[in-house]
């Protein structure tokens, strides 16, 4: 019991945990830092290799009615699914979204691209057939203050009609009359998708603008559904009533058929299930795609043998991280050693040779080796002067696999020899001349004293040249051919040019899976204790 | 009491200037994005200078063209477009109008006419390829070759380039399927008009692989347009393609051994867009700057400082000389009939779809 009542356990608690806070606060800035500025960013980066809303939010009434769909009875959807297509595309095509659907569509189907950019061009002439009857019936139907009083509640209406549109006062929302709501409920919503676009994404003036033919569609599927005006005596119901008596004989639009017009493609049963396939709001599209399958209607499958490339790929960043790490072993232990062992002063010259191409961009060390490499470079130049190789067989330094390693080894290779340096002078040499003067030869007493002190460093080193040359994109690129070019300029690509972001993170994320595993891998075998970067 | 006055003064002027600077509500200060080197120098000298003389305006300039549709789109989800004007080839303007990046820009109402009365529209003609895109220049891509390479008989036929045995030594290629299917098919047989029919199907791409595959061990792949350059004039390579601007340089400027092979040289577009997104000052200023540079005469000025024809029908006649060099620049235009005399025109619908499915083959088959 403390002074106070509360056991000693507890307020030895309170103790400790207010110094853990006291703790984290000082952290805290670095800890918001690193989650705001690389955590997020990247876990949003990851997110898109699996989202997808695109495609159900774009086409809402498609993909559900896609639900029941089967492709493959070999049959096009049913003509309702069409109609629910002409809308959500009119509505697409209002808020310029088709043709970003497009695109992302054509990654999984050639041709989807120009398929959704024509259609798009061409919806706004399908629907007019209703509209040109309506207007052709009754003038009323033509004039957008018409429609909103028909659509809109007494109250809305009175507020917009005292808004002024040169006042800095915001528009009145839309409301919609009830009553009508309930006699046309499509057109009631239509209208409502309508004016919302207008007053929020247009940031129009509704009382000028014209309601979209889709909305004239809608009311040709109220009233030939059978609605009960005639109960209705609010504005515009004479005309509502004529209408209503005259929509029987209208001429009506057959939807399939006019989309095959706009593009054959339309009755095409792939176009189709590609929108089917993709209409979730997650997809494992991106990843499949990423380790050579696609999906298909009958589950994941590989792709054609000729479209294969990715795991070629990471098998190929893999193995040649592996050689340039190697190269680095083999060229920064002997330099590590140097270093440590000779006296301060010329060490410290040589360290700046080591430290030196640090300070040179990254860029002119790889366009440096470019005229180095090459047929006509200084080395071809030199052995060819030699005599050693003949002046028609010059060697293929670059652009291939060996320009990578060549120019990449080079590079990576300060970032071998700085931590075996920094263990190797921690080595005393004391223990090398007790070794031999206990008659070990030089190699014994180097391989068995002094080496397994050394392996530390040579751990840190390789963990950092691995992992650094795995995600390498620059070096490769210039002088890397098409053979020796990494997982990470397919990234860039679909980052920069293909635009196919959700590619890109699926293939990101799986490099990023690899290098962890390999590092907990590492952490088994070797343990990262065993890890120095230093002293 | 003589600092006030001249702190007073200094400030009358400033704000005086500010006051001519805001011209009608447009935004004093823009950025506008080109491909850097001779390129976005030729656009300075033509547009940029005269227009910051004639407005006052500040440019600045960005050389971010070649990631331009990524950044734009990264920059539209950031909610913070800091671009004014971008100048970016047709097939990315047709995407960044697709993804709705890029604003609907209509000829006839923000462009001025030609000095004979002919509509934008009219001026420009077929060149206006997407709603979003002002064409500015066209340009081609072609091949040159080293004239002390290729012994007595210089190339005359783009099939030259998979004639390995009458011209042996490495060719540049760049590391993409566009421009590189259709010059195979072309030289596998297939009619040009029929290109992209026979590229459609499967086995047509297969043909066109199977046809660069004969040369897959001689090409050296490009992916920067400074690239072919730089190993014609080092001797890597006997022939390679490039843009024509890229050649002329090489070829008049650098007096290099290299000739230009006119030959099936694919024609394709370059010019401005506007990023959406912008606030009513700086699209004002955006649209005023597209008015300037796009006129005729601003045009054909372009053409004094390097070797890309002019968009507009108006623009060809006052093409004159090269600004330094003082030599002709009409014979060195892709469009000059001499040079134009079998060209092929850049499908951007058809790639605008095949792109994706097509590169996929293709870097596999690269891979391989």
């Amino acid at each position: 019991m403390a002074a106070d009542g509360t056991t000693l356990k507890s307020s030895l608690n309170r103790a400790l945990r207010r110094q853990k806070l006291r703790a984290l606060a000082l952290i805290a800035p670095l800890l918001i830092f690193v989650l705001v500025t690389f955590i997020a960013p990247i876990a949003d980066m990851l997110f898109r290799s699996v989202e997808n809303q695109i495609v159900s939010e774009t086409l809402p009434r498609t993909t559900a009615m896609l639900k029941d769909w089967d492709g493959d009875s070999g049959e096009i959807p049913s003509p309702e699914t069409f109609e629910a297509l002409y809308k959500d595309m009119f509505v697409a095509k209002e808020r310029k979204l088709h043709t970003r659907l497009g695109s992302r569509l054509n990654y999984e189907l050639t041709g989807v691209s120009s398929l959704f950019r024509k259609s798009g061009r061409k919806i706004e002439d399908m629907g007019e057939v209703y509209q040109d009857q309506f207007e052709d019936l009754d003038k009323f139907w033509k004039d957008s203050e018409n429609w909103n009083a028909l659509m809109g509640s007494a109250d809305w209406l009175a507020a917009q009609n005292a808004w002024d549109p040169r006042s800095e006062a915001i528009q009145p929302a839309f409301e919609p009359n009830e009553q009508i709501a309930g006699i046309l409920p499509e057109t009631s919503a239509t209208f409502q998708t309508f004016a919302d676009f207008v007053q929020n994404e247009d940031e129009k003036n509704l009382a000028k603008q014209d309601p979209w033919a889709l909305v004239y569609s809608a009311l040709y599927n109220d009233l030939s559904a059978g609605a009960d005006v005639s109960g209705y005596n609010g504005p515009g119901s004479a005309a509502l009533k004529a209408a209503m008596a005259a929509v029987g004989d209208f001429e009506t639009v057959d939807y399939p058929a006019s989309f095959q017009e706009i593009d054959k493609d339309w009755h095409d049963i792939d176009v189709w299930q590609t929108i089917q396939t993709y209409s979730p709001d997650f997809t494992s599209g991106y990843f499949l795609n990423a380790v050579d399958m696609k999906k298909s209607p009958d589950g994941a499958e590989m792709r054609p043998e000729n479209e294969q490339l990715y795991i070629k790929l990471f098998i190929r960043t893999l193995f040649m991280s592996l050689v340039i790490t190697g190269s680095c072993i083999l060229l920064g232990y002997p330099v590590g050693w140097i270093l440590a062992n000779l006296p301060a002063r010329t060490a410290n010259l040589l360290m700046i040779l080591v430290l030196l191409p640090f300070w040179t961009s990254l860029l002119v060390r790889t366009s440096a080796w470019k005229v180095m490499l090459q047929q006509q470079g200084v080395i071809n130049d030199t052995l060819v002067w030699l005599g050693v190789v003949a002046d028609d067989s010059r060697l293929a330094l670059i652009n291939n696999q060996t320009g990578t390693i060549i120019a990449m080894t080079h590079i990576l290779l300060p970032f071998m020899i700085l931590p075996l340096y920094s263990v190797m002078k921690t080595i005393p040499p004391s223990y090398l001349r007790a070794a031999k003067s206990l008659g070990a030869t030089n190699w014994t007493a180097f391989w068995r004293v002094y080496f397994p002190q050394s392996v530390p460093g040579i751990g840190a080193g390789s963990i950092l040249v691995f992992i650094l040359s795995i995600g390498y994109y620059i070096t490769p690129e210039l002088v890397g051919g098409t053979t020796g070019t990494f997982i990470s300029n397919r990234i860039a690509y679909h980052i920069s040019s293909s635009l196919n972001w959700g590619l890109a993170a699926a293939l990101g994320a799986i490099l990023l899976a690899v290098v962890l595993g390999l590092y907990w891998a590492y952490d088994r075998i070797v343990g990262i204790d065993n890890v120095k970067l230093g002293g | 009491m003589k600092l006030t006055k001249t702190l007073l003064a200094s400030t009358a002027l400033t704000v005086a200037a500010g006051m001519t600077l805001a011209d009608g509500h447009m935004a004093s200060e823009m950025t506008i994005v080109s491909w850097g080197g001779a390129y976005s120098n030729s656009q300075q000298q033509a547009y940029h200078n005269p227009y910051a003389e004639k407005t006052g305006v500040e440019i600045i300039n960005d050389e971010s063209s070649a990631e331009a549709v990524a950044k734009l789109r990264a920059m539209n989800e950031a909610g913070n477009v800091t671009w004014d004007v971008v100048d970016v080839v047709a097939a990315d303007a047709i995407r960044l109008c697709d993804e709705g990046l890029a604003m609907e820009i209509d000829p006839d109402e923000h462009l001025a006419p030609a000095p004979d009365g002919t509509s934008a529209a009219d001026d420009f003609g077929d060149l206006l390829v997407s709603d979003c895109f002002i064409p500015q220049i066209v340009y081609s891509t072609t091949f040159g070759y080293r004239t002390d390479m290729v012994g007595d008989t210089p190339p005359t036929s783009v099939c030259a380039v998979f004639d390995t045995e009458a011209y042996p030594g490495k060719r540049s290629l760049e590391k993409r399927p566009i421009n590189n299917m259709e010059w195979a098919l072309i030289c596998d047989g297939v009619p040009k008009d029929e290109v992209y029919d026979v590229l459609e199907t499967a086995e047509g791409q297969q043909q066109a692989l199977d046809k660069l595959a004969t040369i897959k061990d001689d090409v050296i792949w490009w992916s920067a347009g400074a690239d072919t350059p730089q190993l014609l004039a080092d001797g890597e390579v006997v022939m390679g393609s490039t843009y024509n601007g890229r050649l002329f340089s090489v070829i008049e400027e650098q007096k290099q051994p290299v000739a230009m092979l006119w030959d099936a040289q694919v024609f394709d577009l370059d010019g401005w867009i506007i990023p959406t997104g912008l606030s009513d000052e700086r699209k004002a200023r955006a649209l005023d700057y597209i008015y300037f540079a796009t006129d005729t005469q601003r045009l054909a000025d372009q053409a004094k400082y390097i070797s890309y024809g002019p968009a507009r029908a108006s623009s060809a006649p006052l093409v004159g000389q090269h600004a330094d060099l003082g030599i002709d620049m009409a014979p060195h235009m892709p469009t000059d009939p001499n040079n134009a005399k079998n060209t092929f025109l850049y499908n951007y619908e058809f790639w605008a779809d095949y792109r994706d499915d097509i590169d996929a083959k293709f870097q596999a088959w690269l891979a391989q």
